[in-house]
């Protein structure tokens, strides 16, 4: 059978030497169609807008292709150009119109804009920024995405680049997303299940005042294009199919990959900062202005993305379905999401139809939806979020309630149990699954920094160490960073090990920061944003230094993945019990708590956690059932027998009392 | 700079050698080469490359568009890459039925 050439795909005029023709308005972006490349890009308030193309590398372009009037559909400018060599072009617009800041316009003829929509940038170099045609043909042989339940999950939230950067990684392409390919049997061993990647959106780390790095990421630039320099083969503009084979893979191993993604704000500051893309398309419509025409900076960056203006919502709604549909992305993490729940003019709407959208679009239906609920203006939505019964939450209250309650503060132990039950005072209608809870995150101090330091450590950040948050809830347990006092570090070893097993035994979704089961240290450093060296990169050589930290953290994650009463259920499956049995004690100098687990099912867990400096006998409620208490972790007791493998737990020599000693956390599980 | 190819089909081998750029450009011509010996029902195909200077991203397509048109179990080699070339293969996961040598 012949396929008929499409009667339209020729060119109908020659526009600077280009044969060319009026494109199709949709879709947005650089197109491959037959013959050619149609470029569709929006701009509402432009005057004139020109396609500039450049021979791969070159500082001139090689021609601008002004857009015809005849080539303008409503505020969408089109147009299909032929005989392009996509693989060794680059492109950008020149975009004209009012330079009125007063009114929001910004328009700036003389810079080459950036693609919003482009699928790769060039990413390195002085011409960083300018747009590169993808091609989108992948092997995704019978890619399926795990499809976990949500409560099931395990996050490890972890840096592409930092994860395999260091010489000790012992990867063939450190710091890349193949570099991470080769990590996955760690992944597996460990026992997690999904990797939250800090951000890939090319960005640029050069975006920083004080020291010219940005590391974290959290600064886009190209929203539909996977970091160049997070590729080994970035070089030959193979990033994308590099980003798609890691998420293949993933999948092959049953880890679901989400991405951080940041829709708060863009690289391009306030009225200060560099035009790059959004600014010179059409300011008004993409940022959030004041009446004066100044920048609102809800994000805390300089400004703001108008996110719930109807044609930014459109932007944000093709850029996550292109990442789950093109590249089978699992879901997605917003950074400060409380500023996608704001109006044009940064007022809280009541029904935001950015996350309404979200949460109903059909391409997106089975991916997970996880807010950042809070933003650098102070609005903080934790357990008041929209959430449409889609949204989870970073449980922001969970950590600083374990950090408070593990270093020994009085009066959050009832606080603590509710925490533990997936905190039903906030989600008490939507189940463990809108919970996600955490300890540490890659914002501030890491687990061991965490018990190492009573104050952040942040000089190096350039900002006389004002920088970063002052509220850590941390505690150097005796000596504050370094020491060889064997006593502290006991101490700190064992602190350590109750927050990972007070995350892992609550109900909830956990969220591990990448290196916490190594020891991974900042040296005090609570916002290491802006450090690009073995600072952030984990140190491999941790894995043999703290064999016993990472063999405790993996029976962790793997008696949760063996005791589902552990991830679900109603908190009346749990049962409160202290000194005594079945007589817990919510006074406000209590330091102990117990929680008996038990769904009626013949799964059982019993955990206790003393945060008291001494030990304390615990009577124990009798084991359901005709059962009998076996030992699963107990902090206060030396590796390796700290934790045992899902399944041999020992039995408890006496099943009446248990003592908790000082500063420890015990697991019992019955069988 | 465009890219020569040669194909001799033995028996149920088809063996073609590439000289010069595997691009965009020359990306179709090795696609009908592929289908033509597709069509005189081999099962083992060889590329040679060792006078291949360039092998763009379009290039690497061409392995994938092999290994989809000739009949299931078929094994494609690669003999002369250069080490980046079969870097870039192996690191993007094209390599998926495909022997370097």
């Amino acid at each position: 059978m012949t396929i008929l050439e499409p009667i339209d795909a020729y060119p109908t005029q020659r526009i600077s030497g280009f044969p060319v023709r009026a494109g199709r308005s949709l879709p947005f972006g650089a197109t491959v169609v037959p013959g050619g490349v149609n470029f569709s890009v929006y701009s509402n308030h432009a005057t004139a807008v020109t396609l500039v193309l450049y021979r791969e590398g070159e500082p001139e372009p090689m021609a601008e292709l002004p857009f015809p009037e005849s080539f303008r559909v409503g505020s969408v400018h089109a147009m299909t150009v032929f005989g392009l060599d996509v693989e060794g072009l680059e492109y950008g617009y020149r975009v004209d119109g009012p330079n009125l800041p007063w009114e929001g316009h910004r328009f700036d003829p003389s810079v080459v804009l950036s693609d919003p929509y482009a699928r790769m940038l060039t990413g390195h170099g002085p011409y960083r920024n300018r747009s590169r045609v993808a091609l989108d043909d992948f092997d995704w042989e019978d890619d399926r995405p795990p499809r976990l339940a949500h409560e099931d999950l395990v996050i490890y939230e972890l840096h592409v680049r930092g994860f395999t950067r260091h010489p000790s990684s012992g990867v063939a392409a450190p710091g890349t997303y193949a570099g991470l390919v080769e990590k996955i049997p760690y992944l597996k061993e460990l026992g997690v299940n999904c990797v939250e990647l800090m951000p890939v959106f090319e960005f640029d780390e050069t975006d920083n005042v004080f020291t010219g790095v940005n590391y974290w990421g959290y600064s886009p630039i190209g929203f539909f294009a996977p970091k160049a320099s997070y590729a080994a083969t970035g070089r030959s503009h193979m990033q994308v199919d590099e980003f798609k084979h890691l998420v293949k893979e993933m999948h092959r191993a049953g880890i679901e990959v989400l991405l951080d993604v940041v829709f708060n704000h863009t690289a391009e500051g306030d009225e200060r900062g560099p035009t790059i893309s959004f600014k010179g398309l059409d300011n008004a419509t993409y940022y959030m202005l004041t009446p004066e025409g100044y920048y609102y900076n809800f994000s805390g960056t300089g400004n703001t993305l108008n996110c719930n203006h109807p044609v930014v919502r459109g932007f944000v709604l093709d850029c996550l379905r292109y990442w789950a549909a093109e590249c089978h992305v699992d879901g997605f993490r917003f950074d400060l999401a409380a500023v996608l729940g704001r109006g044009p003019g940064g007022e809280l709407l009541h029904n935001p139809p950015l996350l309404e959208s979200l949460a109903y679009d059909p391409v997106l239906r089975d991916r997970k939806l996880i807010a950042e609920a809070w933003d650098a203006a102070g609005l903080y939505q934790v357990g008041s979020f929209p959430h449409y019964s889609r949204w989870s939450e970073w449980n922001g209250r969970y950590r600083d309630t374990v950090r408070r309650f593990v270093k020994g503060d009085l009066g959050v132990t009832g606080e603590l149990a509710t925490r533990m039950v997936g905190s039903p005072d906030m989600y008490s209608r939507r189940g463990t699954a809108a919970t996600v809870n955490f300890v540490t995150s890659h914002d501030g101090f890491t687990l061991r920094d965490l018990v190492s330091y009573d104050h952040k450590h942040n000089e190096a950040n350039g900002e006389g160490n004002r920088d970063g948050d002052d509220g850590n809830h941390s505690w150097n347990c005796g000596a504050e960073g370094d020491t060889d006092d064997p006593a502290v570090l006991a101490t700190r070893a064992r602190q350590q090990r109750n927050a990972l097993l007070l995350l892992l035994a609550s109900r909830g979704v956990p969220m591990l920061l990448a290196g916490d089961e190594l020891g991974r240290t900042q040296r005090g450093n609570n916002n290491a944003y802006c450090h690009d060296n073995p600072l952030t990169w984990l140190d491999w050589g941790l894995l043999e230094e703290n064999a016993d930290l990472f063999r405790f953290t993996r029976r962790a994650v793997a008696f949760r993945r063996a005791h589902p009463v552990l991830r679900g259920g109603s908190p009346a499956s749990v049962h409160w019990h202290g000194v005594r049995a079945w007589q817990p004690d919510w006074s406000a100098h209590s330091r102990v708590l117990a929680a008996m687990f038990d769904g009626g099912g013949g799964d059982c867990v019993y955990v206790a956690a003393n945060a008291h400096w001494e030990p304390h006998a615990l009577e124990l409620p009798e084991a359901p059932r005709g059962q009998r208490w076996h030992l699963f972790a107990d902090t206060g007791a030396a590796p390796p027998v700290d934790a045992f493998e899902p399944g041999e737990e020992p039995p408890l020599a006496n099943q009446a009392q248990l003592v908790a000693g000082p500063r420890s956390v015990v697991i019992l599980v019955t069988r | 700079m465009t890219c020569k190819m040669k194909m001799d089909v033995e028996g149920e081998t088809a063996t073609i050698r590439l000289a010069g750029e595997l691009d965009g450009r020359s990306a179709p011509q090795l696609n009908d080469l592929v289908t033509q010996a597709v069509g005189r029902q081999v099962d083992k195909l060889v590329l040679l490359l060792d006078e291949l200077t360039y092998m763009s991203s379009a290039g690497v397509r061409c392995l994938l568009f092999a290994h989809q048109k000739l009949p299931r179990g078929s094994e494609i080699t690669l003999v002369g890459t250069t080490p980046e070339v079969a870097e870039t293969i192996r690191l993007t996961g094209f390599d998926r039925s495909i022997v370097m040598q």
